[in-house]
């Protein structure tokens, strides 16, 4: 039990993982998984057989029967409708924070590599001011100011993973404004803002597309933690992460059916989403 | 080709002393030393000098485009207006009357997007052309050049080009915003032999037509002999000798133009071995205190590494040494009197 054993098994975990991402068949896997969670995030609480909070204590724990292929939860409620219903609140949280922490991430990072000198030192300052607060942290915080709900732990999470999408864009967007075309383009007289859009964005999209999937992962995994913490969404809403932590009290009672299956949703979209952004990254590296 | 035998009294663009520093690894180094260069309207004028003379430094210049942290002194005038103090606006109008034809055009146009994205987007975004004007005259540009299916050449992709075609795409792309300079940076370096005559005789001809100005930079002086009407010899980081092409090669005024002249390999003459100058091209920061091709000239006295020459009138030309005026005529014969001597 040294110290560098674990060292060595992130690295080859590392290395399987990429030799999984860049498998053809792993990757198609992915992108079907990820479709099929978009559909439910968008259609799922439209799908649930039954109402996901009408709940009747005499059917608590009571496995698969007819017209409940997975049995009800300790509340008595439709295990099945619950997690249809759950996809949306569970993925919503996500895909805000990846939409606000890439649009600024990617602006931040385009105006910094552009202007570069203290404008450039300014932003990366910031960012490395932020990098210190820990995602759950500014969560927690957020969550005692504005309250529990979606909006404080969406609002700290978008915060927090900004400063990520933005180091990683920068130093791209420096490599490509470094380029001959991109002074081309300015010595033929185009205004800045055509360039950032039409040049360097436009050339930027497959690593931030790379870049928003694997935040998406990792806010999925942050949102059901706090959820977990109880800091976010709050029961009775039906939400992957609250679902695990509701479902604690069944697991040690021997009915871990609920926290299980929540549970396996999640990862499964992290894994794939994550795999999915990891293949794109790689492909845009092979581009260069 | 005569009338542009001396330097216009009011140019279209002035270079006046200008020198530039720029910081490399922590100390700052001259890279431009006191260059002074005009083009008038129409006119052609080339840069010819060896690599890192500062021919394209100067250009970039011109183009405002020096890496970040450099530093100018001396005066860019453009029709009058101060190009240093140029910004936002008034910056872009600028770029839309000067183009540039880059050496590598493969480099200077984005990858991903199509030769008609690339063609049209200055005339929409500078000129504010609608699309299918813009669209018509970017294939009317492509015809000007020899390039006849400009409808399909709009559709392709610059990998898709080979690099005498795609430069034929930047010329006309360049043109379409109608530019009154072209600062041409090493057009035909990157392109082979023959490409190389096609793209210059057309980069000529469109000149003339249109009345353009041009600055040629090339290490050429034989083509910047043919295409321009003057040529200024430039020598780490400085202008060395300014003068009609017709005369540059004859009658040279410095010693490096006549070394490099004399150096240069000839069709009609059989030479036991070629002339070389001796030593090696420094750049503007090693340059020695005083004549900056002193070292190397065969004329060199202690006067010239005394203090360094300045530019002055002789001859309907410019020329930067002490002893320009002594040498007249004798510079022509010079690799010989440096062999016996």
């Amino acid at each position: 039990m040294s110290t560098s054993t674990p060292a060595v098994s992130v690295r080859a975990l590392r290395a399987g993982r990429r030799r999984l991402a860049a498998n053809r068949v792993v990757a198609y896997g992915c992108a079907a998984i990820v479709a099929l969670a978009v559909l439910l995030a968008v259609f799922g609480p439209m799908l649930a057989p039954h109402d996901p909070n009408a709940s009747n204590l005499s059917n608590a724990f009571v496995g698969p029967v007819a017209g409940h292929p997975l049995g009800y939860d300790g509340q008595g409620r439709d295990l099945l409708s619950r997690l249809l219903t759950g996809a949306r609140t569970a993925m919503l949280g996500p895909f805000i924070v990846v939409v606000v922490s890439v649009a600024v991430g990617a602006a931040l990072a385009v105006i910094a590599a552009w202007r570069g000198g203290w404008v450039d030192s300014v932003v990366s300052t910031v960012l490395d001011i932020l990098f210190a607060f820990p995602a759950i942290l500014l969560a927690i915080l957020a969550a005692a100011v504005f309250g529990a709900g979606l909006t404080a732990p969406t609002l700290a999470l978008a915060v927090a993973y900004t400063p990520y999408v933005a180091r990683v864009l920068r130093g791209a967007a420096l490599r490509e404004r470094a380029r001959d075309y991109i002074a081309a383009c300015e010595v033929q007289g185009l205004p800045a803002v055509a360039i950032w859009w039409r040049h360097l964005v436009r050339n930027l999209l497959p690593l931030i597309v790379a870049q928003a999937t694997l935040t998406f992962g990792y806010a999925m995994v942050d949102f059901a933690a706090i959820s977990y913490l109880g800091l976010g969404v709050q029961p009775p809403t039906a939400d992957w992460g609250v679902m695990v932590a509701t479902g604690q009290a069944g697991v040690l009672q021997g009915y871990p059916a609920e926290s299980l299956s929540a549970g396996l949703c999640v990862v499964v979209v992290v894994v794939a989403v994550n795999l999915l952004g990891e293949r794109l990254a790689e492909r845009d590296g092979e581009g260069r | 080709m005569s009338d542009w035998a001396t330097p216009p009294a009011d140019p279209l663009l002035a270079i006046e002393g200008l020198s530039v520093q720029l910081p490399v690894e922590g100390e700052v180094r001259t890279v431009l030393h006191d260059v002074t260069l005009s083009v008038g309207a129409g006119e052609a004028v080339g840069l010819v000098g060896e690599s890192g003379s500062g021919k394209s430094m100067t250009a970039r210049a011109v183009a405002r485009l020096l890496p970040r942290g450099a530093r100018c002194d001396g005066a860019i005038r453009f029709d009058g207006r101060d190009v240093a103090a140029l910004k936002g606006a008034d910056l872009r109008a600028y770029r839309g009357e000067v183009a540039m034809v880059f050496q590598d055009p493969r480099a200077h146009v984005n990858p991903v997007r199509t030769i008609g994205d690339f063609m049209i987007e200055a005339l929409r975004s500078v000129r504010g052309v609608e699309p299918a004007a813009a669209r018509r005259r970017a294939i009317t540009a492509l015809a000007d050049l020899g390039i006849g299916d400009g409808e399909r050449r709009m559709a392709q992709y610059p990998h898709e080009l080979s690099g005498g075609l795609l430069q034929r795409v930047m010329i006309a792309g360049m043109l379409l915003t109608e530019p009154r300079l072209v600062l041409a940076d090493e057009p035909t370096t990157a392109l082979d032999v023959t490409t190389q005559a096609d793209v210059m005789a057309i980069l000529d001809e469109l000149r003339r037509e249109r009345g353009l100005a041009l600055l040629f930079i090339t290490h050429d002086l034989e083509l910047a002999g043919a295409v321009c009407d003057r040529t200024a010899v430039m020598y780490a980081g400085q202008i060395v000798e300014t003068r009609a092409s017709a005369l540059l090669q004859d009658d040279p005024l410095h010693p490096y133009t006549a070394s490099l002249a004399a150096a240069r390999p000839a069709v009609d003459v059989t030479v036991p071995r070629l002339a070389a100058i001796p030593g090696r091209p420094v750049s503007a920061f090693e340059a020695p205190a005083g004549c900056a091709f002193a070292p190397r000239c065969a004329h060199a006295i202690d006067a010239c590494r005394a203090e360094r020459p300045a530019l002055e009138e002789l001859d309907g030309g410019r020329v930067r040494c002490v002893r320009a005026r002594e040498l007249r005529g004798r510079l022509v014969e010079a690799p010989e009197v440096s062999h016996h001597g």
